[in-house]
């Protein structure tokens, strides 16, 4: 049988706007994401509001990630090994919805990106490949 | 003997579970996701299994971090709805069929799947989602359910045709257990949403429709699709669809299509459901 169907990984970087989270990234952002799903306990939850930076300075995290956390800068948070299935509790955990979480990396307002996704969502013209354009 | 009687697939949206648990499934903006649903409730009346297999993925809730299985099943003999940041869903404990659910991952392995046993863990709304969705707010769940875990957030995934074939292989292990069971295998999570960056909120209707117009009669369509195309067409995790991949394999050749629904959005995400007969 062929092994078909294998392609570089490289191929990933192609898609505009978006980091595929890939085994090295899981390993770039496995103690943010253990600080991540800390936050699935209610007590836990307290003592990070209580004192954010103390809280966090627990995590072996790298100083980028504590700041990017601090600021709530999910864009930031995805660069350095973030994937939003961790970062939601995060979001969650200051009470947000899913949605305005999503909506702060997307450009727009909360408001804007709720509109569009009640408008049919975003198209997928021109956004499938930088090299292709389409 | 057991067998494989129908299967549904459905989006899984955390925003609908938490519309369902605060009682907001007539306001203006969820009325016409919960509309799509309402066969499914009536039609599970006469249809309920003794046992589903639930394909679902974990999401960061008990699986992902220490350990990242590309296929695993549960084992416990119950499952407490997982806290996500929020508190725990108010839903019924989930209960397995621990003998049928040993069964299915003994004849996984020998059938060359490498499957990874997962003796305790919290379930997500990937998993109770669906349940809510399909069952409404029972007491009790009315069925055992064993959770198939697949992974769909660290790339690679496993490809639509290794769900494909795990599809086929845990209709071979049901088809084999001694004890007369009703089975139903469902596949959850899609359809085309992207949780990140500035793609965020891609919605691909053209995409989804296409795929709820193969699955039932011409899968082999859908089969060979590669991970990368799921990417670019139906966004990061649009991949979840994979999981509907093996909820299709596992029915066998004939399947009557019951139902279908498709509708956009919910918060994210395009919402798409079939309910499924097998025919064989």
């Amino acid at each position: 049988m062929p092994r078909a169907r294998l392609y570089s990984l490289e191929e990933l970087e192609d898609i505009p706007g978006t980091h595929v989270f890939t085994a090295r990234r899981s390993r770039q952002g496995y103690h943010l994401h253990k600080f991540c799903m800390s936050l699935m306990k209610a007590e836990n939850r307290e003592a990070f509001r209580a004192d954010e930076r103390a809280y966090l300075d627990q995590y072996k995290m790298t100083e980028e990630q504590k700041e990017a956390v601090l600021a709530r800068d999910l864009t930031r948070l995805i660069e350095l090994g973030g994937n939003m299935y961790f970062l939601v509790k995060i979001a969650s955990t200051d009470g947000w919805s899913a949605q305005k979480a999503v909506s702060s990396m997307s450009g727009m307002s909360a408001e804007e990106y709720a509109a569009m996704m009640r408008d049919g969502g975003r198209s997928p013209e021109g956004l499938r490949s930088k090299r292709e354009q389409n | 003997m057991a067998r494989i009687t129908a299967g549904i697939a459905t989006s899984h949206v955390p925003a609908i579970g938490a519309a369902i648990d605060n009682g907001r499934t007539q306001d203006e903006y969820w009325k016409p996701v919960f509309e799509g649903y309402e066969f499914v409730k009536e039609w599970i009346k006469d249809n309920t299994p003794d046992v589903v297999i639930l394909v679902y993925n974990d999401h960061a809730s008990a699986l992902m971090l220490d350990i990242v299985p590309t296929f695993a099943v549960g084992f416990a003999e119950e499952f407490l709805p997982a806290d996500e940041g929020w508190g725990r869903r108010p839903v019924p404990t989930v209960y397995n069929h621990s003998d049928l659910a040993a069964h299915v991952a003994e004849q996984l392995v020998i059938d060359e799947f490498d499957i990874t046993i997962i003796n305790e863990m919290d379930v997500d709304h990937g998993l109770t989602v669906p349940l809510s969705l399909v069952f409404g707010q029972p007491d009790e769940w009315p069925c055992k359910v064993i959770p198939l875990a697949v992974n769909v957030t660290q790339f690679p995934t496993p490809s639509g045709e290794r769900c494909w074939k795990l599809g086929e292989a845990i209709r071979n292990a049901v088809k084999t257990f001694p004890e007369d069971l009703n089975v139903q295998v469902w596949g959850t999570g899609g359809m085309s949403h992207q949780l990140q960056g500035t793609r965020a909120g891609l919605i691909n209707a053209e995409f989804d429709q296409r795929f709820i117009d193969l699955l039932a009669h011409e899968p082999e369509e859908l089969v060979p699709m590669t991970r990368l195309e799921y990417l670019r067409e139906a966004g990061t995790e649009g991949i979840e669809l994979i999981m509907w991949l093996i909820m299709r394999a596992a029915l066998g050749y004939g399947v009557e299509e019951k139902h279908r629904f498709y509708k956009v959005p919910a918060s994210n995400t395009a919402v798409g459901h079939v309910v499924y007969e097998a025919r064989s």
